[in-house]
């Protein structure tokens, strides 16, 4: 295995670009391509690296789809606690996110939609009903500034002159 | 009419470099691998302090020497960065850029004759700043099979009764050397013999990439005798910013501060604010600056190698020093013939003195796409002039 702070330069790395060629990194990080190729198949077996995702601007892309957050507030059940209560809602495939958090509630969900009546179906059918669910509050996402670590406002390209000594 | 200007600035700066940094930043279309400055922006926590404080009106003069806290910071910085403690009271100087230090130190030191030995390829701005000082500049040519580091044998040869000075701009612009701790030994020794005083311009002292950066000041008796000069601009991506630092003996910083009263009053209050910021609570932002310019670093060395170009292997500040010795040309002819042919600008390595002759500097403080795509067009350019050759 490499070392820590090899596995540690690589996650860095394909965090912000997954699509990295895998040559350039190995010489960017001073080590070979098979070392690197190996590191990340062990980090996906150890489900370190959990997926490969793509982020998209949908508003762009023409989409429809609207995004809500759900604060939930649960009575923990004897035993196990949330996470019963959270495998019910993230198994929901329209689910894109469940939280456990700290604070006034304690399930943060963020749901997929394409319209509101979608949200509030779920809302009032699926989570409402829920006997361990006391109460849900429901928000709309309006416009997505940063997500993922990603600034998806434009972006002023910022000028330097062409030399400087 | 009397001649309008004084001789001593007329006979300054006598190269063609100028032209062809002019004739470069005219270019619209070319890309570049010339510039001497951060690709980053500043760290967004040093630039919202910045806002704020000038929402929180701090538009006023600061004392001469700087904020109290910003050299409160500085302190703790260098103590804890290189192992030099300075008493912020009265060691530590703030200034506009590095640049203003050097300035301020050869005023407040040099008495006309007085010797400044200036290893050179190195920065542009020790040789005018000695001469407008009255001193006389002693150039020191380093050498590629050194690695472009300063050799005891080499500075012994340059000294004389009259040197006072010795610049060490390690890490190095244009060739991007350091001076490890083994290294330094023996310069220090020479300086202590000959009771020099040394002017340690650490301006890329975070962008070392084989242990930590070494400072001269550290080593016994060096304190007394060397102005460790550093600032904001390359580790903190703060060039804009203008703000740097100078550390001495008291009585030395005491006269650098009375000429930067009367000459500058203080650095940008802004800045100043900001920096603090910077000092505080960046670490990790630098660190990661660091790390992707070591990336870049090992990237450049990787195809340079692949492209048969000699090159030996820099391990500070942003640059490589390629030598261009087998293409039969000048630094100035090849930086040119590549910008018209290419469209890339490159610096000639005789920008920063005459030894830089048969290289040129090459900086990474540019993303991969950007260097790929420059490397592209400069492997275009040394195979047709090999093919030539044939």
């Amino acid at each position: 295995m490499a070392s820590k702070e090899t596995r540690r330069a690589i996650l860095n790395y394909i965090e912000k670009n997954s699509k990295a060629d895998l040559g350039d990194l190995a010489i960017m990080l001073g080590t070979d391509e098979l070392t690197i190729a190996n590191e990340i198949q062990d980090m996906e077996k150890e489900q370190i690296i959990c997926g490969y995702h793509t982020l998209i601007d949908w508003d762009k892309a023409g989409s429809d789809m609207i995004t809500a957050l759900i604060e939930v507030r649960v009575t923990p059940q004897r035993d196990q606690g949330f996470d019963k209560i959270a495998e019910r809602i993230y198994n929901f495939p329209e689910v894109t996110s469940v939280y456990l958090i700290s604070g006034g509630y304690d399930l943060l969900i963020t749901l997929e939609g394409w319209t509101l009546k979608d949200v509030s179906q779920f809302v009032s059918e699926k989570l409402a009903p829920i006997d361990a669910i006391m109460s849900t509050a429901t928000y709309f996402i309006l416009k997505k500034y940063k997500d993922h670590g990603t600034i998806m406002v434009p972006q002023k390209k910022t000028e330097r002159m062409l030399v400087t000594p | 009419m009397k001649n309008p200007l004084s001789q001593k600035v007329v006979q300054l700066e006598p190269s063609g470099i100028r032209k062809f940094f002019d004739v470069v930043n005219e270019m619209k279309d070319a890309i570049s691998l010339g510039v001497g400055e951060p690709d980053f922006d500043t760290p967004w926590r040093i630039r919202e302090e910045g806002i704020y404080t000038l929402e929180r009106g701090r538009t006023f003069y600061t004392s001469n020497a700087g904020l109290m806290e910003l050299k409160v910071e500085i302190t703790k910085y260098l103590k804890n960065r290189v192992d030099v403690s300075y008493d912020p009271k009265k060691e530590v100087l703030v200034t506009v850029g590095g640049s203003e230090a050097i300035d301020m130190m050869f005023r407040a030191m040099i008495d006309p004759g007085d010797e400044v030995l200036i290893p050179q390829p190195s920065y542009v701005s020790y040789l005018p700043c000695a001469v407008m000082a009255d001193g006389v500049p002693v150039v020191i040519p380093l050498k590629n099979e050194n690695e472009f580091k300063l050799t005891a044998e080499e500075l012994e040869a340059a000294i004389t009764p009259k040197s006072k000075i010795l610049v060490m701009p390690f890490p190095n612009n244009p060739t991007g050397a350091i001076m490890t701790r083994d290294d330094l030994a023996p310069i220090v020794d020479l300086v202590i013999k000959h009771d020099l005083y040394v002017l340690s311009d650490e301006i890329y002292s975070e962008l070392s990439y084989k242990g930590d950066h070494v400072s001269i000041a550290n080593f016994p008796g060096m304190k007394e005798r060397t102005i460790l000069v550093n600032g904001f601009s390359k580790g903190f991506a703060m060039t804009g910013w203008r703000l740097g630092y100078a550390c001495g003996p008291a009585a030395i910083i005491e006269q650098m501060t009375k000429i930067h009263q009367y000459a500058i009053m203080c650095a940008p209050t802004n800045s100043q604010y900001a920096a603090v910021e910077g000092l505080r609570n960046c670490m990790g932002e630098v660190q990661k600056m660091r790390e992707s310019y070591n990336q870049r670093r090992r990237y450049l060395m990787h195809e340079f190698r692949r492209m048969g170009l000699e090159c030996f292997e820099p391990y500070g500040a942003f640059y490589v020093f390629p030598s261009i010795q087998e293409f039969g040309m000048t630094s100035e002819e090849f930086a040119t013939r590549f910008l018209e042919e290419e469209k890339v600008a490159v610096v000639p390595g005789t920008a920063f003195g005459a030894c830089g002759e048969g290289f040129i500097r090459i900086s990474y403080a540019y993303s991969l796409e950007d260097l790929k795509e420059a490397l592209g067009r400069l492997e275009n350019f040394i195979t047709r002039l090999r093919e030539k050759k044939k």
